[in-house]
């Protein structure tokens, strides 16, 4: 559906991206503003035959390799990044960005799973699918932010957690049940976006926040649709199926009491206008941000900790 | 709580629970008389598997057991208290099949769900005990087992009691999607407030542990024990042969590896299991669990 969609509109953008020329120049763009115009209403008009989108078209947008990635959106939203590497224990793990920026002015702990942008980068990264020394970095940047008082900041963007050999055998079982619970200890702010896909226990390690926020794209779930598949019917190849089964979007979420907000994305997807999300994105952690620093140390872990434990409360039959 | 059991003596309770593990651990005359080692393959009277605590005469394979079953093994006679018995799994996302799913497990296994918790105790200390039972839904952690877990955990909080738990699950239970994968969230939270009390938690890996137990209460003892053999891990062994396009060595995850590679304080026999508990919960006994 939008895959083919987005197929019919790369020749127009395509066209657009030749008429506005190599830097965004005025002369260019007044010369060829009918034009453009022209282009964007015919734009407009096949985006509008999409019609409401189902949940493994938004499956394919969450997953777009333009869709923004940690590294652009610290660049947008934040000023002063330091990065900071290494669990101290053995490794860095670059599948997970972190460090300490501004925020609008305000110190905070920005940590992310990183994906990378080109083939190579993709490699480096594992494809954004962390080890146990991710983790454990994460814990410790945590941690640290807790130290000095700092809200923490993060953004899901992961396959999962990487299901490797090494990886099983330094623990990833421990590193994720560890973030879990200390996560859920924090007497700081804890915000977590997702903004891609974020499955399993591997966005989970990172999730334990105070309030959670979607991408209108995003989606969150047990496991990959594939994953799910696999499982439930040894069959992959059905994962369209098992996207509409799963109620992983973020609609789905926000219905389900999980997510706080939904964040709406440009039409098409958030890869078709990062500087228009980056804006939406920006008054939203604002807002949810000014709310968590009201409330006091143990406020927000109390808050936190009946967020979770209120999900899947049964009563007795 | 205000179940009618309740009024009964407690010899009463004692004799349902006790009839309980017995059908757990298969004596009842319809299950078959000869049960087949999964490692080895050898046939052995069930009534020698019996009195070997169901570890294979033969291989010293330790076959999965019933809930009840592990809970009789361990507890004192006449202590047994099941915790929160009529909580009932629920289908929080309308999954196509798994209400009838549920019910068949259910008639199968007389488990209502895939945990069992219970106050009572163990060479003489009071305590908490939780289990995994992997014949109902491969003991995967549905909102309801998480509920159970939860709920076992803060009355251990709220009673000042050691907590043991014995995991065995394939990990989340996908028809409660992510529901149950914010059961990881909810159970460590819950064991975060336990142990920042002064709580002490024993949990006991059997086979198989793994996925997202593995990656949240079963991990977080204060104490880690293991079943010899068992299989302990996040991701399962044909996963990550896949992943990664090559065989796994033997005893790749298992219970002696794990120790190995630090993630257990020891591998337990079954049938030291009990002096090994007692052992630990005398040891910690008067701490400052306030």
């Amino acid at each position: 559906m939008i895959k083919e969609i987005l197929e019919q509109l790369a020749p127009l953008d395509a066209q657009i991206a030749a008429l506005k020329g190599n830097g965004n120049d005025m002369d260019a763009l007044t010369a060829h503003a009918s034009e453009l115009a022209e282009l964007a209403v015919e734009e407009d008009e096949i985006l509008r035959t999409c019609g409401p989108l189902t949940a493994e078209d938004r499956v394919f947008l969450a997953r777009h390799p333009e869709r923004p990635h940690i590294d652009e959106i610290i660049s947008a939203l934040f000023t002063d990044f330091f990065e900071q590497r290494g669990d101290r224990q053995c490794k860095e793990d670059p599948a997970i960005l972190g460090g300490v920026a501004r925020f609008h002015g305000m110190p905070v702990t920005v940590i992310g799973h990183r994906k990378g942008s080109t083939l190579d980068e993709n490699l480096a990264c594992n494809f954004g699918m962390p080890g146990p020394e991710g983790y454990r970095k994460a814990l410790r940047l945590m941690k640290q932010a807790e130290k000095f008082g700092r809200p923490i900041l993060t953004f899901i963007d992961t396959p999962g957690a990487y299901p490797g050999k090494d990886a099983e055998e330094r623990g990833q079982g421990e590193a994720i049940a560890r973030n879990l619970m200390e996560m859920s200890g924090l007497t700081v702010p804890v915000l977590a976006v997702v903004t891609g896909e974020g499955s399993s226990g591997g966005a989970l390690a990172l999730g334990v926040a105070n309030h959670i926020l979607m991408l209108e794209n995003a989606v969150y779930s047990v496991l990959s649709p594939e994953g799910f598949a696999s499982i439930l019917w040894k069959d992959a190849s059905r994962s369209g199926e098992a996207c509409e089964m799963m109620k992983l979007t973020a609609q789905d979420l926000y219905r389900g009491g999980i997510v706080e907000e939904v964040i709406p994305e440009p039409v098409g997807g958030a890869q078709r206008s990062h500087a228009a999300l980056f804006e939406r994105l920006d008054a939203a952690l604002r807002m949810h941000l000014k709310e968590l620093c009201r409330m006091s140390e143990k406020q927000l872990a109390d808050q936190r900790y009946k967020k979770y434990r209120q999900i899947g409360e049964t009563r007795n039959a | 709580m205000n179940d009618i059991r309740d009024l009964f003596p407690g010899r009463m309770r004692e004799r349902t629970f006790q009839l309980k593990a017995k059908r757990d651990a298969g004596a009842v005359w319809h299950e078959p008389q000869f049960v087949e080692c999964k490692q080895c393959g050898r046939r052995a009277a069930r009534t020698l598997w019996a009195k070997s605590l169901y570890v294979c005469p033969n291989c010293g394979y330790h076959m999965p057991i019933g809930g009840y079953y592990r809970l009789s093994l361990v507890l004192d006679h006449g202590s047994f208290r099941e915790l929160d018995a009529d909580l009932a799994p629920q289908d929080v996302l309308d999954f196509p099949g798994y209400g009838e799913k549920l019910s068949a497990a259910q008639n199968k296994t007389g488990l209502r769900e895939a945990a069992v918790t219970a106050a009572g105790r163990i060479g003489g200390v009071a305590c908490v005990a939780a289990v995994l039972d992997s014949r109902f839904f491969m003991g995967s952690m549905s909102t309801a087992v998480g509920e159970k877990i939860t709920r076992a955990v803060e009355y251990a909080a709220a009673k000042r009691l050691p907590l043991v738990i014995f995991s065995a699950s394939g990990g989340a239970r996908m028809q409660e999607g992510i529901f149950s994968l914010m059961q990881m969230a909810k159970t460590s939270a819950a064991i975060q407030r336990f142990s920042a009390k002064g709580g002490l938690y024993v949990s006991v890996l059997t086979h198989p542990t793994t996925g997202g137990v593995t990656a949240s209460f079963a991990s977080l003892g204060d104490i880690m024990l293991a079943e010899p053999g068992a299989l302990i891990g996040f991701a399962g062994p044909r996963v990550i042969e896949q992943t990664i396009g090559e065989k796994l060595p033997a005893g790749f995850q298992r219970s002696e590896f794990q120790m190995e590679h630090g993630f257990v304080d020891q591998v337990v026999p079954r049938s030291q299991l009990r002096d090994t508990l007692i052992q630990v919960l005398q040891l910690h006994a008067g701490g400052k669990h306030e």
